[in-house]
């Protein structure tokens, strides 16, 4: 099963030397232990463009679909067995990356 | 007649949450098993009358709902579903012995009461999947619509099932913090009994007290280490142990010192007060709960209101404060403090936290006691004002409307 971490953030400051190190050895115990599926930070939200072509004229959009204090920094995506097991990781996830992260699950079936 | 409408309820008490419990393990699905359940009940109301109850009640309700289940999961078509076919074929199974059973419906608590489901979901499933309460008890009980608990349970079943909630006791490192959301959801389903909230509602509802107490007593038989279960059951018994004095015939409630106490159930007092001393000697730290207990304790040992050990009371209030700094338990030791130093001490405590509390009907029922005793009455009238306003409970505010009325 998989699952979604959306890394939520306040700021647009990167990582800081220490959070970098603590992610990339949480990422290697991910990969040894089977969990790891992908993960990656994002630019910040001034960096977005939404595009809408359900109308006859695709539209662009500068900036991010909702404008809000809380963004998407970055995100993993885990296997897990169940719930249990994706909340540990992603307790352990936002401690090292120093950033509240969001647990979704990714429909099955 | 009688009886078997007699076995049908007592087999609905004491076997709803096995049979739900050991569905949902076969299948899987908290919808399946619920449904199987219910209309396993249906047959048995059905054919019990005329076929007599069966010799052992729990294993014809499994057998039935498993095979109505069946039925159900075979009428949406799952057919292609090798793994459900597989499953629906042989349950391989062994008959377990009662032990395991019991610990399934541990697992069904846990899961109900798991950390990423709102509060108000973990009470409605608890009560629903565990307490086998129906929609109309639950949503009466919580004073909320039909259709919002309806909802509320809707998407916590489809939250367990889409995020993949285990359906497991968790494991030993994180029991306790899993056991003290349980327990939180127990004690307020307990006290929703106690003081039950609402115009229309009776001020008592013994259905939720005893509802409460028959989860705690099943989790402390298979927890029975745990300090916080044992104090949490010991504190519901000796709660409930007052309930016959407690609402008085017009209606209106009766204060602890004014309780007939020889109306209080003394079973259940001797047990909890078992219970209490037998965490006593463990000589281990007690948690909120088990203080929670004890002071109830000492108010049950008393054989009349004037021989209450206050300075006990203040003393396990001080050790409350210490673990749990909250507003509410510092307006309760306030209140025993005004037994041991006189209504002065404990108004100057009490205002301190006027501006934490102002929405609580209890304080304001407190400072209106405590300055009736000092005989400012013009004040008292306008703090019994401000608490019949805020009280939910309809015997509470009786009390409070009567002592209001009596001021000269």
């Amino acid at each position: 099963m998989h699952y979604l971490f959306s890394v939520i953030y306040d700021r647009t400051d990167l990582a800081t030397p220490e959070e970098m190190t603590a992610i990339d050895a949480f990422n290697d115990r991910l990969q040894a232990e089977g969990h790891w599926v992908f993960a990656g930070g994002l630019g910040a939200p001034a960096t977005a463009t939404v595009i809408d072509n359900r109308g006859a004229e695709p539209v662009v959009t500068d900036g991010p679909y909702v404008e809000s204090k809380e963004h998407i920094a970055g995100f993993w995506i885990i296997e897990a067995p169940d719930l249990d097991v994706a909340l540990k990781l992603a307790t352990e996830a936002s401690g090292h990356c120093n950033r509240k992260v969001e647990v979704r699950p990714f429909l099955s079936e | 007649m009688s009886d078997v409408h007699e076995a049908v309820t007592r087999a609905h008490r004491e076997q709803w949450a096995r049979v739900v419990a050991s569905l949902t393990r076969r299948f899987g699905d908290l919808d399946v098993a619920e449904e199987a359940a219910a209309e396993a009940f249906a047959t048995a109301v059905e054919r019990w009358p005329a076929e007599g109850v069966p010799a052992n009640p729990g294993a014809w309700l499994t057998l039935t709902a498993n095979r109505r289940a069946i039925d159900r999961i075979r009428r949406e078509s799952k057919r292609d579903d090798k793994q459900m076919q597989a499953r629906l074929m042989d349950d391989d199974t062994p008959h377990e012995p009662l032990g395991a059973i019991d610990d399934e419906r541990l697992r069904l608590i846990f899961t109900c009461c798991h950390p990423a489901l709102a509060t108000e979901a973990r009470i409605a499933l608890t009560l629903r999947l565990v307490g086998g309460l129906s929609m109309v008890e639950i949503s009466r009980a919580f004073l909320v619509p039909e259709a919002t608990m309806g909802q509320r349970i809707t998407r916590a079943k489809a939250k367990i099932k889409a995020a993949r909630i285990p359906y497991r006791v968790p494991a030993a490192e994180d029991l306790p913090a899993r056991v003290s959301g349980v327990l939180a959801v127990l004690f307020l389903v307990f006290n929703e009994g106690y003081l039950a909230t609402g115009p229309g509602t009776d001020p008592v509802r013994a259905d939720l007290t005893a509802e409460a107490i028959r989860l705690a007593r099943l989790i402390r038989a298979l927890l029975p280490e745990d300090g916080e279960v044992a104090g949490l059951l010991a504190l519901m018994l000796l709660t409930e142990a007052r309930r016959p004095a407690r609402v008085s015939r017009s209606g209106e409630l009766v204060p602890l010192h004014e309780q007939d106490r020889g109306a209080w159930d003394r079973a259940l007092i001797a047990e909890g007060h078992r219970l209490v001393r037998e965490r006593l000697a463990t000589g281990v730290a007690p948690g909120r709960y088990q203080i929670l207990a004890a002071i109830n304790a000492v108010h049950t040992y008393a054989r009349e209101a004037r021989d209450t050990d206050w300075s006990q009371i203040v003393a396990l209030y001080d050790q409350l404060v210490s673990l749990d700094p909250s507003p509410v338990v510092a307006l309760n030791r306030a209140i025993a403090v005004a037994e041991l130093d006189g209504p002065e001490v404990a108004l100057a405590a009490v205002d301190r936290l006027g501006a934490r509390l102002a929405g609580y009907h209890a304080l304001h029922a407190t400072r209106a006691e405590l300055l009736r005793r000092m005989g400012r009455s013009q004040e008292a009238r306008a703090a019994y004002d401000a608490a019949i306003e805020l009280a939910g409970n309809t015997a509470e505010s009786a009390y409070l409307t009567r002592r209001r009325d009596q001021l000269g």
